[in-house]
């Protein structure tokens, strides 16, 4: 496949993982952001080619582990009324809430359907007039534009029948937020690519300066990672902190601008809490004014729900790089993908769901 | 949902509530078929495959070749089906024709013959259009023994083709995905290849076909029912290109997606080259994958590309789209 197989290429690997093991002096613990680049070190084995030295450590990336619980109750909630269908991303499905999922929900009779594009639900709100279609708006910043060109279209299309409840979380706030913290001994960041492709990374580098630490942005291919990795490296040994793109190929300093315009359209940027974390001030999006019709919440008025967190479940410091999964009392034994007690052993962006399922 | 994937949660209900309830020595072998007397093959199995057309073939055309299929991983030639259909109120007469003309044209490809069946009519809503259930019976031929208990450290994996078409075929019509390659699923019926496997005289110790829960799930069933590690290289793999960029897109892999016209092949080592030679001329994507390692530890491990190596898991759960 091309784009993809040159970076997966095992000659490439040994190389970079050469020129890595050459340029490592000190210790270094760094830490990947995204969930997607998590599961891409566990699945292709690729800290078997790191240097001694060299720590990975895995960030808060993962959209539906940060989700809030009595978010997915609300969507649950909504799923099992009658005359409204929620519809989400694949991932979303199986997370649990406070008493049940999405797919439980599902079970029990609940209407809940997985969609491929925020497009789709909002082609099934016009195909079903008579029913309330609902979708569940998680992610980063790379699903926020989607989300909100659905929205803008339904505006534009005058589709009366179509919310969607939303859930979207911003990167840099909760880098903030992580590096304030008084555990935090990540000396590094390889920031998420994609993230970064429509966002840019200029946000970036006041965080790279405050707390002087290097930046990089990376992708997702294990090419990507040892040369991320390479580069956040040459920058710790010669006491650097900069942001630098390793992803060029995917991102420019300013992002895509024409997301970003249909983002701030659409969205606007509010306090937002984390599952396992916290509020994080100024970390979310929200619906402007002008679209607020299109909120799910306002116009279902769901309850608010509680927090249940299992206490056994330590997401907030798995997602915040403060313990490894594997280290997780809890980790295969009472927590597993058939039976999680977070969200993080249930998505594929998860991090205890890659240890898990790569068995490292 | 997910009981039915074959993965983890099936291999459960299996173990926890049939077994102990049926607890018959045959069935405990947990082979896609059972042996009666000898070399008499029978085995069974249900289609409910949604929608009951996609590209490559139908549901008609699954019911016919799945069972032959289950008959000839017992390395037994398939002769007789039985076929039972439960139709829903209102299903129209046309679809039930075409899929029952599918049947009949599979099941002389198959060189089957259907001789008995049933049929009942359920009210609207209480089945999804359509679900067939056939039976099998065949007989053991070249007095093949093969079953997990019979492969042993150092055997060779064989695969016979890419894998992943027909999950992907299915979803993208089920999804409504277009690519811009038709994914065609590979239904198939086994018995020839397997045929021309033993006709060889390669020493084969075991035989199952990919079906759902796809290759990961295949060799884990192996590894767990021999006690066995197993051992696969990543770059080994044959998966189409077409099949690798709709995966890619959707956040799949292909290794556990559903397949209808694949197996693999466990013979003995020294075999292996001329057993792949043999599986070559029916698809000459077949390959060598990997190979059965020590016993004791019951998991599979898989080399990456790059040269890592990672544990191979079943599958958790129903397969699901990603998020980004």
């Amino acid at each position: 496949m091309k784009h993809l197989d040159e970076y997966r290429e095992a000659a490439l690997a040994r190389a970079l993982a050469a020129e890595l093991k050459a340029a490592v002096r000190g210790r270094w613990t760094i830490m990947e952001v995204c969930g997607g680049q998590t599961h891409t070190i566990l699945k292709t084995g690729l800290t078997a080619l790191l240097p001694d030295g060299i720590e990975l450590v895995h960030g808060p990336g993962c959209p539906v582990c940060v989700t809030p619980v009595p978010l997915i109750d609300a969507a649950v909630e909504l799923s099992l009324r009658p005359g409204i269908t929620v519809t989400s991303f694949g991932d979303m499905m199986r997370v649990p809430g406070s008493r049940r999922s999405l797919l439980e929900a599902r079970a029990e009779g609940g209407d809940a359907r997985v969609v491929y594009s925020p497009l789709d639900a909002l082609k099934l709100a016009r195909q079903q007039p008579d029913r309330e279609v609902v979708f569940f708006a998680v992610g980063f910043e790379t699903t926020a534009p989607a989300n909100a060109m659905a929205v803008w279209q339904a505006a534009r299309l005058g589709v009366r029948n179509f919310s969607i409840l939303v859930a979207h979380v911003l990167v840099p706030p909760a880098i903030r937020a992580i590096f304030a913290g008084a555990a935090c001994s990540v000396q590094a960041l390889l920031a998420p690519g994609h993230v970064c492709t429509v966002a840019g990374y200029e946000e970036y580098e006041p965080i790279a300066r405050e707390f002087k630490i290097p930046i990089v942005v990376t992708g997702f291919e294990p090419a990507d990672l040892l040369e991320g990795t390479l580069m956040a490296v040459r920058q710790l040994e010669a006491g650097r902190a900069e942001v630098e793109n390793q992803y060029a190929r995917a991102v420019r300093r300013e992002g895509n601008p024409a997301a970003r315009r249909v983002m701030d359209d659409v969205f606007e940027v509010c306090d937002r809490e984390w599952r396992g974390v916290g509020v994080i001030p100024g970390s979310g999006l929200c619906l402007r004014r002008e679209y607020h019709d299109f909120d799910a919440k306002k116009r279902f008025k769901t309850a608010s729900g509680e927090q249940n967190s299992a206490v056994l479940c330590h997401a907030g410091d798995i997602l915040q790089g403060r313990l490894r999964p594997p280290a997780c009392p809890a980790f295969g034994r009472e927590c597993t993908p058939a039976h999680p007690l977070g969200a993080p052993m249930v998505s594929s962006e998860g991090a205890c769901a890659a240890y898990y399922q790569y068995g490292q | 949902m997910a009981h039915g994937s074959g993965g983890r949660m099936m291999d459960q209900l299996i173990e926890e509530v049939f077994l102990p309830a049926f607890g018959d020595p045959v069935a405990h072998e947990r082979h896609d078929g059972a042996r009666l007397d000898g070399t008499i093959i029978f085995c069974t199995d249900a289609y409910v495959v949604k929608p009951l057309y996609f590209p490559g073939g139908s549901i008609g055309e699954l019911a016919v070749y799945g069972t032959a299929n289950d008959l000839a991983m017992c390395g037994a030639r398939p002769r007789w089906l039985s076929a039972s259909f439960i139709l829903e109120e209102g299903l129209p007469l046309e679809t039930l024709r075409r899929v029952v003309t599918d049947m009949g044209r599979a099941a002389q490809t198959a060189k089957v013959l259907i001789v008995t069946g049933d049929t009942k009519v359920v009210e609207r809503g209480a089945a999804d259009g359509l679900y067939i259930t056939t039976a099998g019976v065949g007989f053991v031929e070249f007095g093949a023994r093969v079953g997990p208990a019979l492969i042993g450290p150092g055997d060779a994996i064989l695969i016979s083709g890419e894998v992943g078409a027909h999950g992907v075929a299915v979803m993208s019509v089920r999804e409504g995905l277009a690519f811009e390659t038709e994914i065609v699923s590979d239904t198939a019926p086994l018995w020839p290849a397997v045929e021309k496997l033993l006709r060889a005289g390669a020493e084969v110790h075991c035989l199952r076909d990919l079906t759902r829960g796809g290759l990961a799930s295949a060799l884990n069933e192996i590894a767990r029912a021999r006690g066995v590690e197993i051992e696969v290289q990543e770059a080994a793999i044959p998966v189409g290109e077409a099949v690798r960029g709709a995966c890619e897109f959707l956040g799949l892999d292909p290794l556990y997606v559903a397949n209808e016209g694949r197996f693999i092949a466990i013979v003995k080592d020294t075999d292996a080259e001329s057993a792949l030679a043999a599986m070559k001329k029916f698809d000459e994507r077949a390959a060598i994958i990997g190979r059965v390692g020590e016993e004791g530890r019951a998991r599979v491990t898989m080399e990456s590309a790059i040269g890592g190596r990672r544990a191979l898991d079943h599958l958790s759960g129903d397969l699901l789209p990603r998020i980004c």
